[in-house]
């Protein structure tokens, strides 16, 4: 370990418009050092990370490389200083092949400055195998698993020779061994002299990983401590500065009549013969494997994609496949995934999002009311407590947390009986985790139907009357609350249960 | 939870799921090659002299400019913008450096004065769309009208004539060597170095990740503003080269004369295969497409259908192309998806 650290920010500031995203925030990072990062949504991670990427410039403070201060002119500056950085959502060419993405304009010469492809398939297929990955080079990097795009995001940071590897939730969509191989990538790299950031929501990872972290809460710089020493509780307790409830607080409520009703429902190749029913006031949790087909399933009931076979009845009412309209007329809601592609629209304002779902009802004679639509967004963002400045701001502008808040009020204005929600809590905050569980307990005790598809299993034991496991396409198991166990769901959903 | 991990050794899925792709895009230029060879198969079984060479040097000779405006143009569609302007710059230069030529300017002078013309207009367009984030559409329908003022301005209702212009000239756009006309060697030159950087040098394969993702390419530290300006630079100085060689195929020209001929060439360039949101397609693909588009007309005359349908299939050609793509990569998509569920 050098006297300088690699890489450090000293009081920085940085506001955008009327918010404040860092203030007077420091940190420093040792070669040979994994660094957390922890905090809620809207703590600043994700500026500090891109102030330390050179995307944002600090408006006061300074950035030091190995205790000189720089200025990053962009994000190539920043590359150039040896600074990689993994983001959350993949960055990449979709058209191109994996092997251009990871070589994008450093790619091996030969004669003239042409390419030379030959050594770029090589030093990929190299860099792969030293993550131990089967990904074919010359694969366009369109219809990669989100899994294997960020493999690609980190076999490009680690064949720049990364001084300084910063990590935005990398393993917020990476499967158990996935996580275990990534770990012991970056453990290694962090043995050869790298310095470490990295960001995510899962604790035990921070415990697991690092050596250090720095807490931020509302863009304050609240501590920089060792890891031992410390406890989950600790670590909570600085990120959001009070004491938690209990997670997870599935209150019973009653259990009513058959509100979602799916028969034998099969989409060729993508999932088969799947039945199941949901109750008013009953919470069931689809649970399985990364690409075990649940998404799909929900994307289905919806009207998004089509069904080859089976039916699909929501209150005794028949659904034609193929339309949402249709699925919505009758009273499903869904919660998709992914809420910045699928979920939002990003330009728009927080009041213009949370309408959207309700135009007819907004009318007043054949113009939309934006008093009306006010009003609603108004509604909803007390009712679930969104944080935000003014209802008028894009919802870029939100942290993901109080996005997917506004995902929900969407949804839960058009008045649901049925509510499906796609991982509602993926890359949420600890805090704001809490809010959507109690939130999801209250609209099933006011007799919604909620089908929750969630890769966390402790929110799936937590919050589930009914555990559904499917495995490659097809239900594999159906456990009550008392059977569903980490075991006996990880057991189904590995496709071993008998 | 987890995703099921491919065990290292099956590498043969993602191989095949990679074939498949390879497969579709140069099926593109496959399919281009297959749907000429019908169509210069029937017309000439229908009447012999389209294959005369005479009839070829005279489809050759219509490519050449629009095939040459194609490569300049898919430069720009791969970044995902669009350069509208060049059926105005076209009119403008072949005008402009006619006056020059019939008052006496150099044959050598001429030609650089047209490329000169013409990279003033694209470093214009480029200025306003990387610089000053205006979006393409906007920019080269303004630089279009503006263009065709000064053109009309500058012409005044005059005609450049085919007597006036130096004999050098004219031999340029009719001429040949060893039976090959000069002007689709020309095209063949400049399409072959544009394809080889663009697919060969690390800046080449830039344009591509800007089109594909300029986000991606923002953060990769790609150049993208300059890399923009380049692709309307290098259009801007063909549809100039082309407004010279336009003067010296045709001889007369009147202000304007390449009226309509951007929309043409945005056809050419899609019908070639390079996808309108960027990032996909070779300028190959592009100059097959202007080929294809030039044959059905010579076809028509010859078949005598009346040439309005030229326009009417023309735009079918179009449909059908960006709906096969379509098509195309919703298949693909889900092959891909499949396979890496079940591979």
């Amino acid at each position: 370990m050098s006297d300088a650290p690699a890489l450090a920010l000293s009081n920085v500031s940085k506001s955008f418009g009327a918010v404040r995203a860092l203030r007077d925030v420091s940190l420093e990072l040792f070669a040979g050092e994994a660094h957390a990062l922890a905090g809620e949504n809207g703590a600043g991670k994700s500026t500090l990370v891109k102030t330390l990427a050179g995307v944002h410039r600090p408006d006061s403070g300074q950035v030091l490389l190995n205790g000189e201060p720089v200025v990053f002119a962009g994000p190539a500056d920043a590359q150039q200083a040896g600074v990689a950085v993994i983001y959350q959502e993949p960055t990449l060419f979709p058209d191109l092949s994996v092997a251009e993405n990871i070589f994008m304009g450093r790619q091996p010469r030969r004669s003239l400055g042409r390419i030379d492809r030959k050594a770029m398939h090589d030093a990929t297929r190299e860099l792969f195998g030293r993550l131990g990955v089967a990904l074919d080079p010359e694969q366009p990097s369109r219809g990669l698993s989100i899994a294997d795009q960020q493999l690609v995001e980190i076999a490009k940071a680690i064949s720049r020779d990364a001084r300084v590897l910063v990590m935005d939730e990398p393993t917020a969509a990476l499967s158990g061994n996935e996580v275990a191989r990534l770990f012991s990538v970056v453990e290694a790299l962090r043995e050869h002299g790298c310095a470490i950031l990295f960001i995510s929501h899962r604790l035990d990872e921070i415990f697991e990983l690092c050596q250090r972290v720095t807490t931020l809460r509302d863009g304050e710089w609240i501590a920089s401590e060792p890891v031992s020493g410390l406890t989950h509780d600790d670590l909570v307790r600085r990120m959001v500065g009070r004491e938690l409830g209990t997670l997870y607080p599935k209150q019973d409520a009653e259990v009513g009549e058959v509100a979602l009703q799916v028969e034998r429902l099969t989409r060729e190749g993508v999932f088969t013969d799947v039945s199941f029913e949901v109750r008013r006031g009953e919470i069931v949790a689809l649970a399985g494997l990364v690409g075990a087909g649940r998404s799909e399933v929900a994307r289905a009931i919806f009207g998004v994609d089509r069904w080859d076979a089976g039916a699909v009845s929501v209150d005794g009412v028949r659904l034609p496949a193929g339309s949402p309209t249709a699925a919505m007329g009758a009273g499903l809601a869904l919660v998709p995934e992914d809420r910045r592609q699928q979920g939002l629209v990003m330009e728009l304002s927080i009041e213009r999002n949370i309408g959207l779902t309700g135009l007819r009802d907004l009318r007043k004679g054949v113009t939309i009311s934006r008093k009306a639509e006010r009003d609603r967004a108004k509604d909803w963002a007390v009712r679930l407590r969104l944080k935000f400045a003014r209802l008028s701001d894009g919802v870029g502008v939100l942290s993901g947390g109080n996005q997917q808040k506004v995902v929900l009020a969407k949804w839960l204005a058009t008045g649901p009986s049925v509510l499906i929600v796609d991982e509602p809590t993926r890359g949420i905050d600890v805090g704001t985790k809490a809010e959507v569980h109690r939130l999801l307990s209250e609209l099933a005790g006011q007799g919604i139907a909620v089908l929750m598809i969630s890769s966390d299993l402790p929110e799936v034991l937590g919050m589930a009357d009914r555990v559904l496991v499917m495995h490659e396409g097809r239900l594999t198991a159906e456990l009550s609350r008392a059977e569903a166990t980490e075991e006996s769901v990880m057991t189904a959903a590995t496709g071993r249960a008998a | 939870m987890t995703t099921a991990t491919a065990p290292p050794e099956q590498v043969s899925p993602a191989r095949s799921a990679r074939n498949l792709v390879d497969l579709v895009f140069r099926a593109r230029e496959l399919s281009l090659v297959i749907a000429l060879a019908v169509l210069v198969g029937v017309t000439a079984g229908v009447n012999g002299n389209f294959l005369s060479s005479q009839g070829v040097q005279d489809i050759l000779l219509n490519t050449s400019i629009l095939a040459l405006l194609a490569v300049g143009q898919s430069m720009v569609v791969i970044t995902r913008n669009l350069d509208l302007s060049v059926g105005s710059v076209v009119g403008l230069v072949a005008f402009v450096t006619g006056d020059f030529l019939a008052s006496g300017g150099g044959i050598v002078p001429a030609v650089l004065l047209g490329i000169a013309i013409g990279a003033g207009c694209g470093l214009l367009n480029g200025l306003l769309v990387s610089f000053c984030r205006v979006p393409a559409l906007v920019v080269t329908l303004g630089t279009l009208y503006v263009i065709q003022g000064v053109d009309h301005y500058i012409a005044h209702g005059r005609q450049i004539n085919a007597v006036n212009l130096p004999p050098g000239l004219l031999s340029l756009g009719n001429g040949s060597v060893l039976g090959v006309p000069y002007l689709p060697l020309i095209t063949l030159v400049i399409m072959l170095a544009i394809g080889y950087y663009l697919r060969s040098y690390a800046s080449g394969r830039e344009y591509y990740a800007i089109g594909s993702s300029p986000e991606a390419a923002r953060l990769a530290g790609v150049p993208v503003r300059r890399r923009i300006l380049t692709a309307y630079l290098v259009s801007g100085c063909l549809a100039g080269l082309a407004g010279v060689l336009w003067l010296a195929r045709f001889g007369t020209v009147i202000a304007d004369s390449a009226h309509g001929w951007e929309l043409l060439v945005v056809s050419a360039v899609v019908v070639g295969g390079v996808a309108i949101t960027g990032g996909v397609g070779s300028v190959y693909g592009a100059a097959l497409g202007a080929l294809l588009l030039t044959t059905i007309g010579s076809a028509l005359v010859v078949l005598r259908v009346n040439s309005f349908w030229q326009q009417a299939i023309t735009g079918a050609l179009l449909l059908l192309a960006i709906s096969v793509d379509r098509v195309l990569a919703l298949r693909v998509a889900r092959l891909l998806r499949n396979r890496s569920r079940h591979g």
